[in-house]
């Protein structure tokens, strides 16, 4: 029972990470093609993470795949949001606001 | 499956390769030369080398990013359009190439047992080091007592890299705690850094004391510690790092790292053995062959430490001179 | 053991289109971002690759690929709060 809970676990998992990456090349802008790639990498750890921590035994190894998780669901985000933070300092643009610039600049 | 996981991953590294020949831009190549050091790392945990995989992650793919493009920092990021004529290098290499794959006609095939490599002195460490020295980790103990004197020496270039990069850069002033670096605006990022930072420490100690029993020791130990300081130093202004590990620190701590490993030599030469034999440091051999372990693992952890942190201040302190300049 | 197989494969698509994105990117925030991804998908796949072959201790090395994959970032964005000041007043010149 606990084997075919973790599969499901594990494909779905697999399946998000899937949608990520055809995420940041069907995008439009950097932006949504930050979100595509943070959100599916945190959903995809989280499934991932569980899958193989119900295939241990509940001892060390499962301990260590919490610390990873701990540390992936912190780090993650966290440099996503740097990135994000950053290409905005730099100015890059959001698709919305390159069209409106557009209009501006035909008036 | 180990196969196809193989193929996948050389063929990942030969695109990988490809690329950072042609690209220019010199920022681009860092960051493609980290991904080469992770595939190359994978193909290394892949072949079950899982010692080595862990020091080239750690230092290939970590320490050497930052320090590429600390080095970019000083430098600029566009390579120089080469001017001379490319037929001739390309002839050569094509040649030398060739024979490198000709020269691989004559060597064992890859797995094989009766291969020189497993014939000579493995089957000897494998057969006797639990008798003998009684830890799992089989490399920890080929490299920490077998080969000890091996290892003593690669310490010993660890610290003479961090003299010779001192004595080119020099390390920054201690006084200059008023300058505001790091990253200031980015807020989030400093909460979540200050949270990351001591799991990183504990990592490192973990590493640094498990490496008897799982893969790790001194060295990537050493790595990894410095990588909790480097991210402190990146985030929060080199200022601040030097104020919680100041410079001077740093240097007595190199050289105390080779000392206690060479000290460890010493005192066994005095209890009667040879120089590193670990034996004769308690009343049962495999408990003195311990206790040498765990000596010299820490003495390799605190000059690799030193010395990586070393290397980063001198060239951040470099960068920031500049920027203020 | 097929579905940790299966799995095993779709992560190493992703970081093989990860990597697609790193080496053909319209910006340089694009390339990061996928340099970014390959990272923490390596991690995953460490873990996965341990459970396929029974060796759980190569969990160790996926927390150092977290590590270093985090610790690679901060330098990468700290590289560009310093450097892409001096690349626009080049422009401006």
């Amino acid at each position: 029972m606990i084997e075919i809970i973790s599969s499901v676990f594990l494909i779905v998992g697999a399946f998000f990470s899937l949608t990520g990456a055809v995420g940041i090349f069907k995008f439009p802008d950097f932006f949504t093609r930050v979100h595509a790639a943070s959100v599916t990498d945190s959903i995809s750890t989280i499934l991932i993470i569980f899958g193989l921590i119900l295939r241990t035994d509940f001892d060390l190894v499962a301990v260590k795949l919490l610390f990873i998780l701990i540390f992936m669901l912190l780090t993650s985000p966290t440099a996503s949001h740097a990135l994000a933070k950053s290409a905005r300092h730099g100015g890059l643009l959001t698709l919305a606001e390159t069209r409106s610039d557009k209009k501006v600049g035909d008036d | 499956m180990a196969e196809i996981i193989d193929l996948v991953l050389l063929g990942m590294l030969a695109i990988t390769a490809f690329n950072i020949i042609f690209i220019k831009d010199l920022f681009t190549v860092v960051m493609l030369f980290g991904i080469y050091s992770f595939l190359s790392a994978l193909i290394f945990v892949n072949l079950d080398a899982v010692d080595v995989a862990f020091t080239e992650a750690a230092v290939g793919a970590g320490i050497s990013t930052v320090l590429m493009l600390g080095t970019l920092a000083l430098t600029g990021r566009k390579e120089k359009a080469s001017s001379h004529k490319t037929i001739l290098p390309l002839l050569v290499v094509c040649v030398t190439g060739a024979a490198l794959i000709y020269g691989t006609l004559d060597m064992p095939l890859f797995g094989d047992p009766d291969n020189p490599a497993h014939q000579h002195v493995a089957p000897r460490y494998i057969e006797d080091s639990p008798q003998e020295i009684g830890i799992p980790n089989m490399v920890t103990s080929v490299l920490a007592s077998y080969r000890a004197f091996d290892t003593l020496g690669e310490t010993a270039v660890v610290f003479a890299a961090a003299i010779g990069v001192l004595s080119l850069l020099g390390l920054p002033k201690r006084d200059r705690a008023t300058i505001q670096s790091g990253l200031k605006s980015h807020l989030v990022l400093r909460v979540v850094a200050k949270m990351i930072i001591p799991l990183i420490v504990l990592f490192a100690l973990y590493v640094q004391f498990h490496g008897d029993y799982g893969p790790g020791g001194g060295f990537q130990a050493g790595v990894i510690a410095a990588a909790a300081l480097i991210l402190y130093a990146l985030v929060f202004g080199l200022p601040m790092a030097t104020h919680v590990v100041p410079p001077r620190v740093l240097k007595a701590l190199a050289a105390l790292g080779v000392l206690i490993y060479a000290g460890t030599g010493v005192v066994s030469l005095f209890l009667s053995a040879n120089f590193l034999d670990y034996s004769v440091l308690a009343e049962d051999p495999v408990a003195g062959q311990h206790i040498g372990i765990i000596a010299i693992e820490l003495g390799v952890g605190i000059t690799v430490f030193a010395a990586m942190l070393c290397i980063f201040y001198a060239f951040a302190g470099q960068t920031e001179r500049k920027n203020i300049q | 053991m097929l579905v940790l197989s299966a799995t095993c494969i779709a992560i190493l698509s992703v970081m093989a289109l990860a990597l697609a994105r790193a080496l053909k990117a319209d910006t340089v925030y694009d390339r990061i971002l996928g340099v970014n991804m390959f990272g923490t998908k390596t991690a995953l796949f460490i873990a996965l690759m341990g459970f396929l072959s029974g060796r759980p201790d190569f969990l160790d090395i996926a927390i150092v690929y977290a590590l270093i994959n985090f610790l690679g970032m901060i330098a990468v964005l700290r590289f560009f709060e310093y450097t892409a000041g001096d690349e626009n007043q080049e422009q401006e010149k």
